[in-house]
Formats: C-alpha cells, sequence, structure tokens
C-alpha cells in the first residue's frame, strides 16, 4: 500500500547501510509504519500465528533432523532415543508433531476467515491463491513428516496415500502403476521411500517460507482486508501496523500458545494414533488406517465417491475449487457481514468441514457414507452454485460509509480526528 | 488532570513489563533447543569404562576406547620406567604433569603420571597434543622416536617412555586420563 | 456477528482437533469398554509413584519377563530420576543375574561373543528374534514391552453425539493414560468364556482383548499373584503396579514434563495477560 514512510537512520552507519541497502527502511515500511484498517478484529492475528507455526517447525525440525536417521532400520530407534535420550528431546519432538496440529488449525482458522469476510475478492485474488498453494504445500509437507517416524500408521498411510496415484491405470492403463512405483522408488513402500520423503520434508518448508514471502507482498501491495470489507479510504481509516496491530498480534500469539503449550505438556499423543508406537512393519496392515486429523475431511471426501477414481479426482477438486473461489463468488459485497444469506450458507460450509473431518474418522460403512455424501454434495455445491447464484440475487444490507464510520457508529464519542493521528511514542 | 499525568507511566510499565516477559520467554526458549546438542544420555551413559590389563604382558601395549578417543594401555619394561623416571624436569620442553587427576602445577614426573606401587602401567590418552593425530609406538613393529615411547607421523612429535614431549611441534605432554584401578588387574576410566 | 464468529470458530475447532482421535473403529472385534483407573501419573499434577513403579518392575521382572522383552529400556534407566529410582548397586546386582545376556563383539578371534549386560544396555527379552519367539510360542508373538502402553488406546463406546463432548472432556482434562488402563482392564480380563464363545485351541478369553480370544495365557490370576516384599499383594494390585510401570517404560520423561508443563502455562497466562493490558492501553484512545 502506498504510505509515507517514516524511517529515518538513527546513526551513521545506519545512514551509510540506508543508501546501499534500504533493507531496514524497506522493513520499517512495510511492518512499522504500514496502514493497517484499525477495526480488525482478533481473527486477524493468525497471520502473523502462522508465520510463528513456520517457524517454529523449521527450527524445531533442523534440531531434531540432528538426532533423526531416516533409514527403515533406524528411523523408528532413532526417534525412540529422541524421546527417551536426548537433553530436552522429549519437547522438542513433542513441539514439532503437535505443532504440525496446531499449524492446520491455525491455517483452516486463518482460511474460514478469508471466505467470510470475502478476503478473497478483488484485489486479493493473487494474495488468495498464494495461500491456497502454501495450504497445498502445506499438506504435502506434513504429510511426509508423519511418515518419518516409521510407526505403523506412517507406513500404511503411506502406503494408502500413494496408490491413491494407481488410479490413474483407469485413465491409460499402466501410467499409475509407473507413477506410483516412481514415488515409492521400488514396488513397495520402503526404505528408499522414506530417505525421498526425509529429503522433501526439510526442503519443502523452506519453499513454503518462499511463498509466505509473496504471500505477505502481495497482502501488503492490497493492504489487509477488514471485517467491513470496505478499502482504506482516508487515513482515519488505519492505524500504523506498531505499535497496534502488533500489540494485538502479540495477545493472539500467546493466547494460542496457551493452547499449544496445553498439548505439547499434556496430550502429546492426543492428536495422534496409538498405531505410530508399533514400529513400522509391511505383513500387518492395522485394522482402521485413519490420516491425520487435518487430512480427515478430505479423506472423507474421498472415500463418498463410490468410483476410486472419481474419489480421488473429488478430492483434489475439493482443493482445487478454492482457486476459483474469486471468480466463483459473484457478490459485489465482501464481508458477510452484509449478506444477510450468504452469512448463513457460510455456517453450513464450516458445519459441512466439520462433519466431514468426523466421518472421515469413522468406517465407510452405512450411514456415515450416506452423511458423506451429503456433506460432501454441499461442499462443492457451496462453492460452485451458492456462490456464484447467491451473489446476484442477494440484496446485501446497508454499508457504513467507511471504516472509521463503521467503528465510531457505536459511539465512543472520539472525533475522528483521535484517530487521524495516532498517538506516537 | 494528574491521573492524565499518571497515565503514560503506568501504560508504558505495563507495555515493558508485558514485553519484557515475552523476551525473557522467548529467551529461556532457546536453552533447549541449545541443549539438545550436548552429549545425550546414551552417550553420558558410556562416560566411564572398565578395562582388564591382565592379558596385557609386560612391554605390550593395548589401545582401548573412551569417549570415543583412544586410549594407550603400556605395561613398560623395567627399562622404560629407568628412563623415564631419570629424566630431568629441566629437559622437559612441557614441565607439566597433564594428569587429569592433579592440579595443573604438578611437576611433570613419572611419578605424577602413574598410579604409585603399578609404576609399570601408564595410561595416556592417545591424542598427540599438537594437531590431534594418534602417535605411533603401540604396536611392536611401530617406531617409537627418539626416545623409545611414541611417535607422531603427521608433524613429527616424538614423545618418551612416560608420554611425554621430547621433541617437535607438539607443546603439550600426552595427557593422562582420569582413572582408578578398581581391582590388581582393572582399571576404570571417566 | 464477531461474537457468534468467535463461537463458531471456537466450536468448529473443538471439533476439528476432536475428531483427530475419533475412534479408529475395528469392524472386525467391534469396541470394548473399558474403565477408567485413577492414576497417579493422571491429569494436570500427575507423577509417577516411585513405590509404585519398583512393584511394578517386580512384577514384570518375576512374570513377563519370562516371554516380554523392555529392549527400549535400558538398566540405567531404572536409577534415573523419574522413574522406580532403584540403587545403582541393586540394579547393577540386577544386570549382573539378567537371564538374557547381551551379544557383542567380534572379539580378536572374530568370534561374536555373550556377556553380561551393564548398565547401559537394554533389557532385552528371552527371545533372540521374532522368529524365535513365535516358534517358541505356538506362533504367536509376545510383543516387546517399551512402548505398549503408549501403542495401545482405549476406544470410545458411547453415543455418537455424546463423543465430541467426550472429546472435549479428554483435552480439558489431559487424558492420556488410554494404554494404563487397556492393559489393567486386559491383565484383570480373563474370565471363563461365556457358553456363546468357542475358543480357539490355545486361546484364552479375555474380557478387554478386541475380539476376545488372546493367545497369551492369564499372567495374573486371583489364586496366583507375585507378593511383594513385605508380604502384600493381590490381583488388582498386580496389574495395577505393572501397568503404572509400563506406562512409564512408554513415557519415561513424563514427571520432567508435567513438571515443566505448569510451569510454562503459568508464564503464557500471566504473559498474555500482561499483553493484553498492555494492548488495551496501545488502543484505549482509538474506537476499534
Amino acid at each position: 500500500m502506498e504510505h509515507t514512510s517514516s524511517y529515518e537512520p538513527k546513526s551513521a552507519f545506519a545512514k551509510w547501510w540506508d543508501d546501499r541497502l534500504p533493507v531496514a527502511r524497506l522493513m520499517h515500511g512495510q511492518f512499522v509504519d504500514f496502514p493497517t484498517p484499525r477495526n480488525l478484529n482478533y481473527l486477524w492475528t493468525f497471520g502473523g500465528i502462522l508465520t510463528f507455526c513456520l517457524v517454529a517447525q523449521i527450527v524445531t525440525g533442523i534440531v531434531l533432523a540432528m538426532h533423526y536417521q531416516p533409514s527403515a532400520h533406524e528411523a523408528f530407534n532413532s526417534v525412540e532415543a529422541i524421546r527417551r535420550d536426548v537433553n530436552f528431546g522429549w519437547l522438542l519432538r513433542n513441539f514439532h508433531a503437535v505443532g504440525a496440529s496446531m499449524f492446520f488449525i491455525a491455517v483452516y482458522i486463518h482460511i474460514f476467515r478469508g471466505l467470510y469476510y470475502g478476503s478473497y475478492k478483488a484485489p486479493r485474488e493473487v494474495l488468495w491463491i498464494l495461500g491456497v498453494i502454501i495450504f497445498l504445500i502445506m499438506m504435502a509437507t506434513a504429510f511426509m513428516g508423519y511418515a518419518l517416524p516409521w510407526g505403523q500408521m506412517s507406513f500404511w498411510g503411506v502406503t494408502v496415500i500413494t496408490n491413491l496415484f494407481s488410479s490413474l491405470n483407469e485413465i491409460i492403463p499402466g501410467v499409475g502403476t509407473a507413477i506410483v512405483e516412481w514415488l515409492w522408488g521400488g514396488y513397495s513402500v520402503s526404505g528408499t521411500t522414506l530417505n525421498r520423503f526425509f529429503a522433501l520434508h526439510y526442503l519443502l518448508p523452506f519453499v513454503l517460507f518462499g511463498i509466505v514471502v509473496l504471500h505477505i507482498w502481495a497482502l501488503h501491495v492490497a493492504g489487509q482486508n477488514n471485517p467491513t470489507g470496505l478499502d482504506i479510504k482516508t487515513k482515519s481509516d488505519a492505524v500504523p501496523m506498531f505499535p497496534f496491530a502488533v500489540a494485538k498480534d502479540a495477545v493472539g500469539l500467546f493466547a494460542f500458545l496457551i493452547l499449544f503449550a496445553w498439548f505439547v505438556f499434556y496430550l502429546p499423543d492426543y492428536l495422534g494414533h496409538a498405531d505410530n508406537y508399533i514400529e513400522a512393519n509391511p505383513l500387518v496392515t492395522p485394522p482402521h488406517i485413519v490420516p491425520e486429523w487435518y487430512f480427515l475431511p478430505f479423506y472423507a471426501i474421498l472415500r463418498a465417491i463410490p468410483s476410486k477414481l472419481g474419489g480421488v479426482i473429488a478430492m483434489f477438486s475439493a482443493i482445487a475449487v478454492l482457486i476459483f473461489v474469486p471468480w466463483l463468488d459473484t457478490s459485489r459485497v465482501r464481508s458477510a457481514k452484509y449478506r444477510p444469506l450468504y452469512k448463513w450458507f457460510f455456517w453450513l460450509l464450516v458445519i459441512s468441514a466439520v462433519s466431514l473431518g468426523y466421518l472421515g474418522a469413522k468406517p465407510a460403512e452405512g450411514a456415515y457414507v450416506t452423511w458423506s455424501r451429503i456433506f460432501t454434495a454441499y461442499y462443492f455445491a457451496h462453492f460452485l452454485i451458492v456462490m456464484p447464484v447467491l451473489g446476484l440475487i442477494e440484496t446485501p444490507t446497508k454499508l457504513p460509509k467507511s471504516i472509521s464510520a463503521s467503528v465510531l457508529r457505536g459511539g465512543s464519542g472520539t472525533p475522528e480526528g483521535a484517530a487521524a493521528a495516532p498517538e506516537t511514542r | 488532570m494528574a491521573s492524565e499525568v499518571e497515565e503514560p507511566n503506568r501504560r508504558d510499565f505495563l507495555i515493558i513489563a508485558g514485553n519484557a516477559f515475552a523476551a525473557v520467554g522467548a529467551a529461556v526458549t532457546l536453552w533447549p533447543f541449545i541443549s539438545q546438542m550436548n552429549p545425550d544420555a546414551g552417550a553420558q551413559a558410556l562416560a566411564s569404562v572398565e578395562i582388564d590389563l591382565s592379558p596385557v604382558k609386560e612391554g605390550q601395549a593395548i589401545t582401548a576406547m573412551w569417549r570415543g578417543k583412544p586410549i594407550f594401555i603400556r605395561n613398560r619394561t623395567p627399562e622404560e620406567v629407568k628412563a623415564a623416571e631419570a629424566v630431568p624436569l629441566a629437559d622437559l620442553p612441557d614441565q607439566s604433569a597433564r594428569n587429569d587427576l592433579l592440579p595443573e602445577a604438578t611437576p611433570a614426573l613419572d611419578t605424577n603420571r602413574i598410579k604409585s606401587g603399578k609404576d609399570n602401567w601408564l595410561i595416556l590418552i592417545g591424542i598427540c597434543t599438537h594437531l590431534g593425530c594418534i602417535p605411533k609406538g603401540q604396536a611392536m613393529a611401530d617406531t617409537k622416536g627418539d626416545f623409545g615411547g611414541w611417535f607422531c607421523p603427521c608433524h613429527g612429535s616424538h614423545y618418551d617412555t612416560s608420554g611425554r614431549i621430547r621433541k617437535g611441534p607438539a607443546p603439550r605432554n600426552l595427557e593422562v586420563p582420569p582413572y582408578e584401578f578398581v581391582s590388581d588387574t582393572k582399571i576404570k576410566i571417566g | 456477528m464477531m461474537r457468534a464468529m468467535k463461537y463458531g470458530s471456537l466450536a468448529a475447532l473443538a471439533l476439528l482437533a476432536g475428531a483427530a482421535l475419533a475412534p479408529a473403529a475395528n469392524a472386525a472385534g467391534g469396541h470394548v469398554h473399558i474403565e477408567r483407573q485413577t492414576w497417579s501419573f493422571g491429569g494436570f499434577t500427575g507423577q509417577f509413584d516411585t513405590a509404585q513403579l519398583q512393584r511394578g518392575f517386580q512384577i514384570y521382572k518375576d512374570v513377563c519377563s519370562a516371554c516380554h522383552g523392555l529392549k527400549r529400556v535400558r538398566f540405567r534407566n531404572l536409577v534415573e530420576p523419574g522413574g522406580p529410582e532403584f540403587p545403582e548397586e541393586a540394579v547393577k546386582a540386577l544386570a549382573h543375574e539378567w537371564p538374557n545376556k547381551i551379544v557383542d563383539g567380534p572379539n580378536d578371534e572374530g568370534k561374536m561373543f555373550e556377556r553380561e549386560p551393564k548398565l547401559f544396555d537394554p533389557m532385552i527379552g528371552a527371545f533372540k528374534n521374532d522368529n524365535e519367539a513365535r516358534a517358541a510360542q505356538n506362533g504367536a508373538l509376545p510383543p516387546d514391552l517399551s512402548l505398549i502402553a503408549k501403542a495401545r488406546n482405549v476406544e470410545y463406546t458411547g453415543t455418537w453425539w455424546a463423543h465430541p463432548f467426550s472429546m472435549l472432556r479428554d483435552i480439558a482434562t489431559g487424558y492420556q493414560e488410554g494404554g494404563a488402563d487397556y492393559l489393567y482392564a486386559l491383565l484383570t480380563g480373563y474370565h471363563e468364556a461365556p457358553a456363546d464363545v468357542k475358543l480357539s485351541d490355545g486361546m484364552s478369553y479375555n474380557a478387554a482383548f478386541p475380539g476376545h480370544q488372546i493367545a497369551m495365557p492369564a499372567p495374573l490370576a486371583k489364586d496366583n499373584f507375585v507378593k511383594y516384599q513385605d508380604g502384600t499383594g493381590s490381583l488388582d494390585q498386580n496389574a495395577r503396579d505393572v501397568s503404572a510401570f509400563l506406562a512409564w517404560a512408554a513415557d519415561p520423561s513424563l514427571n520432567a514434563r508435567k513438571s515443566l508443563g505448569w510451569l510454562v502455562l503459568l508464564y503464557l497466562v500471566v504473559t498474555t495477560g500482561l499483553l493484553y493490558v498492555g494492548k488495551k492501553r496501545i488502543w484505549a484512545s482509538i474506537p476499534h
């Protein structure tokens, strides 16, 4: 967003440096002076929380990689050595394993926040699509990371999910098998597969980091959306990021860390599966294979479709459809706050997604399948029918004149000028 | 009006307290990340080893491992012991005994580098004090250097029959590890 | 609206998180209801009871170790804080008597040899490998018990609509003792088979075991249990103690984890509070 930078180098060295590589000026402009809408609520702190999650996963991951051995013989043993013998190994390992789940909790809240307030609409389409790509890479990274402890659920989860590609045999015979064997580096999941998963699991977070930088760049070009969905029109609509938004982000982050720590210290295995404490055994399949909880909604969609290829297509489409959301939504109003009908459909989508998560953990039989189909149908209908149609027929409620008007309407009595010149510290 | 004057102070205090708490938390969180690189419980459990000396005949030497380092154990002949004891301190480039169980200032007499009553047993960390090579002199056929002890092939350091540096670039005598005799023919290192 | 949004996302979050442990249904065996026990190491302030771990180890040594190894636990672990905390000399003597020797080598002659375990060695079981164990046990493999308390869990058996609430309760109370609950239920679950159950050859009936037919004969019984050094003992007490011991074997850092945990949480709550008050101050003059 265009705004004047208040950066002034304080020392001769800073001045010298600023003339050569004005990185401090850039940071100051983007993370100190940057105008943020004054009406952001706590749901907007999840961007910062997610940045923390990514950095925390990278740091704990690097540290764990110092002790982990990516071989079929030693992987399980080395994870146990980390839990038992490495100094604070139990803490670092729990942090990383729980951290993956926390990352997904935060990303789901972040995505649904974007969907509710229309954060994907012009001019934020590229920002949104970058987000979908981040989500996809996150899922790939998490999936490969879950393979690394080489427990039973690791092994059979990898077997089942990689086998999905064999459904391509239904289009061109032989292609699916060829792809699966290429992924495995053999004729079944083996230590070779584990090694390449480890290499990629170490690489992808850095790729993710790069795309996150683009995501933030795109955000800072378009500016942040806000609960009203209105653009920043005057200075009084915004406050500088520092200290205002930063102070709020800090509260959000620490509150999130309470939940995080509760799981790390008191429920380290709750989000995992007991079978992953049994070393991988290619000869014994666990009675019921479930993916990690954050994949369950997609797993339910996969199993809701009776055909194997159809299920795979539906599952990938469930993510791919998100890319087109900016153009599927035809409403001229961004925020669902002013869309009396869409609001309800939004919560229907949330219910569908949560229910699919629940059903994904249930065996694929009887009423569970029926319900999976109903919610899958709604999931797609929401994006492909509700979004385009509702936008055309719905009459939005009256929008406030501006962001500042929306927050002053409640009447705290402060004149508008007060916000135009926020206190400097 | 008074309250308005006080306001910034209180506000500053609370904000500073919050920031300070967060900063201290971040600093404390660093500790597990640093500590994890220390030797783990498995490595620590191997921090002391027991070695049986009974198979080592007079004039022979064996090499044991302790904390990943070679330990030279030599059963010296009476001549070798005599030669080691006869060296005047003034002839030694490094006059410290380099015995982990004795203070730094202990003179490098042969008696300070062995256990009294076990004069024939010389126990050393077999790492040249110059640049960390393993000196020759353990095997019968090895060259033992100009002083009958050990010879480091990397840069030509000569050690005597007490493992003391006599000639060459090494700055210190070979180090004596902390050990004790748990029985007549058994030592515990570490 | 914001409020509704908040509660909505909280509920969604809780459900999403909770769905993680949605039961892995075993279509063949069906779910067995396992009673939850009270454990000293359960909950927010839980810690292992050293005396109980010592008794539990005795059960393991006298009963379980005949078939089951404990290969991820090393003798030194029995001395270390947070565990049974036996004196070092006692554990050295124990290692000296341990019937299962460590294969080491090759020696100078190039031969592998057997030696007594030392403090840093694992507590291996009676069988050299899984195949030998199967051959000796009629084809059934007695699993290594190092992680058994983590590798087993209890399944939810209530109604579907109460499931999310059950999950929330488990999350709020930090329930992680499913493995110990299961082991206790298994060890006390040997009964006469009901009339309508036809047991296969060499199998025993167990109320807690999925499918109810278990290859392991009852290791403890009402009239056949281990007496502790003070002369007391019972099937119930034996089962309880060895379950606690195995919970420790699978999670030896629990004491450290829980004692650090509440400090971290306290710190986070206080800091969040301070940051919140600071944020209020910063925003005081700006309606938002």
